[in-house]
């Protein structure tokens, strides 16, 4: 049996390396990073999106004043909202800055609620919304607007992937050990969610 | 059963206690659940589950979907749905692409033309890398110009019929770009593979020991356990287990099994409503 036994003890060795190699994979080491990373991305796409709308603006204006510069009011609004959230200053810790994140989704926000006040008047120009070009942009608008809740919706999951993992037990063991640095990042907030822009119908 | 034998077993006992905690790491569940409509199965290309369609129509289009995914590998899939389910089919569009991941792992090439007939809403959603062909601009054209003045003399099937058309037109119509789509993504994705290769590099040992063990002491007869959880571990595994892009489908042999390439949706494309 002693054979056997020595089989077996060697056998065990190779195991607790293949044991202790993969399990430091599987506790989650990684993890952390990896969804920091993550949450990164998805809020890189966020940012890619709001710009994405950003410079839709300036041709939509144009072709709503061409059939109704009457809607001065409106028209300004969306001008002074799309200035307002293209010249904020996202500073480098915006993710994980409470007062510098709100400001942003505030601007953002303020911009949606413009924009729908926009496509509302609109409404009213049978000439406007019958045009190709406004036709175009409308569906260009109601585009982004869907990839930008998309890529937040993204964002917030990759985010509560993030932040759990800070929490609970393997990952706050890892970060106290490595990651002193990684702080729970914000959140969109069910606020903004409320003030979308209506939705734009045909 | 000898002496023999059950020292065997005794001693081969710490050996399924590893493997079976190393199976629960391995069966942990790594996604999580979320608030989802409920999504009809994706049965082929078409995916008629508001029964507009005649099995005629849904052979003609889903074999001219095919030879779209034959020459450019882009994968559109027509759906009709009963109801929406409360979402806006914006949002259902971009759910029900990434539930099906329709369009190729990598490329995210994939079309999807929903009809939500009682809702009287209608959608072309554009995967991530198709966005440049297929433009918001251009999808809302197709809607307005083509399907919808179909849909409101009520005829669903010419509408859909149009839409496939124009859909197929818009992607095939810039030849090298098509060209360039068909190639196979540069590098294959190794983390895919990640699992199979975890699996092997255990499996390996074991194998290893258990053959060992025959050998050496001439035991004969199956080593208990041993054979039983190897199968079942794969097995298990290999259900979870979403294979790189290219693996489950590949261009050309389609026996009437149809699957998503794993492609991904970000919201682009247009909707419209009659």
């Amino acid at each position: 049996m002693s054979f056997l036994a020595f089989r077996l003890r060697q056998m065990c060795a190779v195991m607790l390396v293949v044991v202790a190699t993969t399990s430091l994979a599987g506790c989650g080491i990684n993890n952390i990073p990896t969804y920091e990373e993550q949450a990164k991305a998805a809020w890189s796409q966020v940012l890619n999106q709001y710009q994405r709308r950003a410079e839709l603006i300036p041709n939509l204006i144009e072709t709503v004043k061409g059939f109704a510069a009457q809607e001065e009011k409106v028209l300004k609004e969306v001008v002074e909202a799309r200035a307002k959230a293209t010249s904020i200053q996202l500073p480098a810790d915006i993710l994980t800055n409470p007062q510098a994140f709100e400001q942003f989704q505030k601007a953002q926000s303020a911009l949606s609620g413009a924009l729908g006040r926009l496509i509302a008047v609109s409404e009213r120009y049978p000439d406007l919304k019958s045009s190709q070009n406004f036709l175009t942009l409308q569906t260009q608008l109601e585009g982004t607007e869907n990839r930008i809740s998309v890529a937040r919706r993204d964002y917030i999951q990759a985010v509560r992937l993030y932040n759990t993992e800070l929490k609970t037990i393997p990952g706050r063991w890892w970060r106290s050990l490595m990651y002193p640095d990684s702080e729970p990042m914000e959140r969109f907030t069910v606020e903004a969610e409320k003030t979308k822009v209506p939705e734009v119908k045909f | 059963m000898s002496q023999f034998s059950r020292r065997v077993r005794a001693e081969a006992r710490p050996f399924f206690l590893l493997h079976m905690i190393l199976l629960l790491i391995l069966l942990l569940p790594g996604g999580e659940l979320r608030a989802e409509p409920v999504f009809p199965a994706l049965t082929g290309r078409v995916v008629d589950a508001a029964n507009v369609l005649s099995a005629a129509d849904e052979a003609e289009i889903a074999a001219s979907l095919q030879a779209v995914e034959g020459r450019s590998t882009d994968q559109i899939v027509v759906v009709t749905v009963p109801s929406l389910q409360g979402y806006a089919i914006d949002d259902y569009g971009t759910r029900l692409g990434r539930h099906w991941g329709i369009g190729q792992k990598g490329k995210d090439n994939g079309v999807l033309l929903i009809v939500a007939p009682n809702e009287r809403r209608v959608r072309i959603e554009v995967g991530y890398g198709l966005e440049g062909v297929l433009p918001d601009g251009l999808a809302g054209l197709i809607i307005q110009r083509r399907i919808l003045p179909l849909f409101k003399k009520g005829d669903l099937v010419g509408g859909i019929k149009a839409g496939v058309a124009d859909i197929k037109d818009a992607l095939l119509g810039d030849a090298e770009a098509v060209k360039a789509r068909s190639k196979k993504p540069e590098k294959e994705d190794i983390e895919a593979w990640l699992p199979l290769i975890f699996l092997a590099f255990w499996l390996v040992p074991f194998v290893y020991f258990i053959s060992s063990l025959n050998r050496d002491r001439r035991v004969s007869g199956r080593v208990p356990g041993g054979v039983v959880i190897i199968p079942t571990s794969f097995g298990t595994a290999h259900d979870h287990w979403q294979g790189p892009g290219g693996f489950s489908r590949n261009s050309g042999g389609f026996g009437g099994g149809f699957s998503g390439g794993g492609g991904s949706f970000g919201g682009g494309g247009a909707s419209g409503s009659w």
